[in-house]
């Protein structure tokens, strides 16, 4: 079973428009797991992290129904065959 | 063509040489704010610069050259802070073409306080290090808006000259190109500090330099009008007759090096036009004096605020002027304030405008 991403609309045009990105790998964190994504789709990568490599303030990211903010952030450990939801806080105004 | 940044997304006007009937084109980057736009004619390029930036997915540099029909949007963020800085753009505030003999280069001034530049029409940026790096940064500290780089200044003859202001470290001079910077902010009170005129540490919120006298600069300050006669090493206050000296933008005549205009704010607290009378002041005498310029601007409960890239002049005879206001309006003349006219309502909070001729 491959790792699933779920790519929120906004992203869907560095991902070929595809709203689920599924990948083969080995990646033991959501950091692992999320360097396979950039590889798949690089122009996704400096819309969910800073250059300092932190998830912007305003994403969350959900693994297996759990927001890694609350579980280890990018050290949050991720199955081979995880599903990772990338997707837009409720904020704004 | 008028260039308009707000909170949510970014407006194009256009109009013919009348100036008189605007269409309205956009959002565009609509839930974005765009505090920086510019119009990039240099090399025969069309090309229209843009920073929005989403409170969600970060921002970055785009571009258009077919007014707005498609933007740029590249997979690299293109401006942002290398790793060892250990800094993350947080906004693009002012995006500066170079000058003509550099159709290349481009600088773009960002949060945290610090300017990029491109040498190759924005394909990749390069952090300016000798400002990064300057001795004094750890001491600059963040106005309302933030640490943000808002203004940089290419001194129309001395091609190594930039000026830049940052709230709240006040302004910078390079004379080396961009090698070293020193803070040139003689004369201008600092009234949030017990040393009212430190070295550094002012919160200019605009300063504009005339292209045909280079001396002559004006400035907008957090509370304090200057102006400098020796291209911004000495400051003189020329608040005279106006009813607040504390405001955010002012905009400079492209060919009379006496004439600019601002919209002064009431108070720090309430930063809203006095009186709730919408009011531009221009001044034809480099500041011995300024007249209120009403015609055609509300002045019954008009409680509006123009933030410091909210005012605009383009190069016309006679010069037209436009702001916006944080209340979503867009005024504009064609006869250099004489008489205004709402040229558009209802847009989210302004934050900046650009005019130029297409």
């Amino acid at each position: 079973m491959p790792l699933v991403f779920v790519i929120p609309g906004a992203l869907r045009e560095f991902s070929a428009g595809r709203s689920e990105v599924r990948l083969d790998g080995s990646a033991g964190t959501v950091g692992d797991a999320l360097s396979l994504l950039w590889t798949e789709c690089p122009g996704a990568r400096d819309r969910v992290l800073t250059e300092r490599g932190e998830v912007r303030t305003h994403i969350n990211i959900f693994v297996d129904g759990e927001n890694v903010r609350y579980t280890g952030g990018l050290a949050a450990p991720v199955r081979n065959d995880s599903e990772i939801i990338i997707v837009p806080a409720v904020s704004g105004g | 063509m008028l260039l308009v940044g707000t909170m949510k997304g970014a407006f194009m006007l256009r109009a013919d040489a009348a100036r008189r009937d605007w269409a309205v084109g956009g959002p565009y980057f609509p839930g974005s704010a765009v505090y920086a736009m510019a119009y990039d004619t240099r090399s025969g390029r069309r090309r229209i610069w843009a920073g929005p930036n989403s409170m969600h997915w970060g921002g970055l540099l785009r571009s258009s050259d077919d007014f707005g029909r498609t933007w740029t949007n590249p997979e690299e963020a293109n401006v942002k802070f290398p790793e060892s800085s250990g800094a993350a753009l947080k906004q693009i505030w002012q995006i500066m073409p170079g000058r003509e003999s550099e159709p290349d280069t481009i600088h773009c001034g960002v949060e945290p306080a610090a300017i990029f530049t491109s040498r190759d029409a924005g394909a990749t940026w390069a952090l300016n290090e000798g400002l990064w790096n300057h001795p004094q940064r750890p001491q600059w500290q963040a106005g309302g808006g933030g640490l943000c780089l808002h203004t940089i200044i290419l001194d129309p003859v001395d091609q190594k000259r930039i000026r830049i202001a940052v709230s709240a470290a006040g302004m910078y001079v390079t004379e080396d190109g961009g090698t070293t910077w020193r803070p040139s902010n003689k004369g201008v009170r600092a009234e949030f500090l017990p040393d009212k005129h430190p070295e550094f540490g002012q919160c200019v919120h605009k300063v504009v330099q005339s292209k045909q006298k280079p001396e002559r600069m004006f400035l907008q300050n957090h509370w304090g009008l200057y102006r400098s006669d020796d291209r911004g090493e000495t400051w003189t206050d020329i608040a005279n007759g106006v009813p607040s000296d504390f405001g955010f933008p002012i905009a400079i005549h492209p060919r009379n090096p006496d004439c600019a205009w601002i919209v002064p704010l009431e108070s720090d607290e309430f930063r809203c036009t006095p009186e709730g009378k919408l009011r531009v002041y221009r001044t034809r005498d480099a500041g011995a004096s300024w007249n209120a310029m009403t015609a055609g601007l509300p002045q019954d409960r008009a409680y509006e605020t123009v933030l410091r890239d909210a005012l605009a002049v383009d190069g016309t005879d006679p010069v037209g002027v436009y702001f916006g206001t944080r209340n979503g309006k867009l005024f504009g003349s064609a006869d250099e304030g004489e008489s205004w006219s709402e040229l558009a309502d209802g847009l989210p909070p302004v934050i900046s405008v650009k005019a130029a001729v297409a």
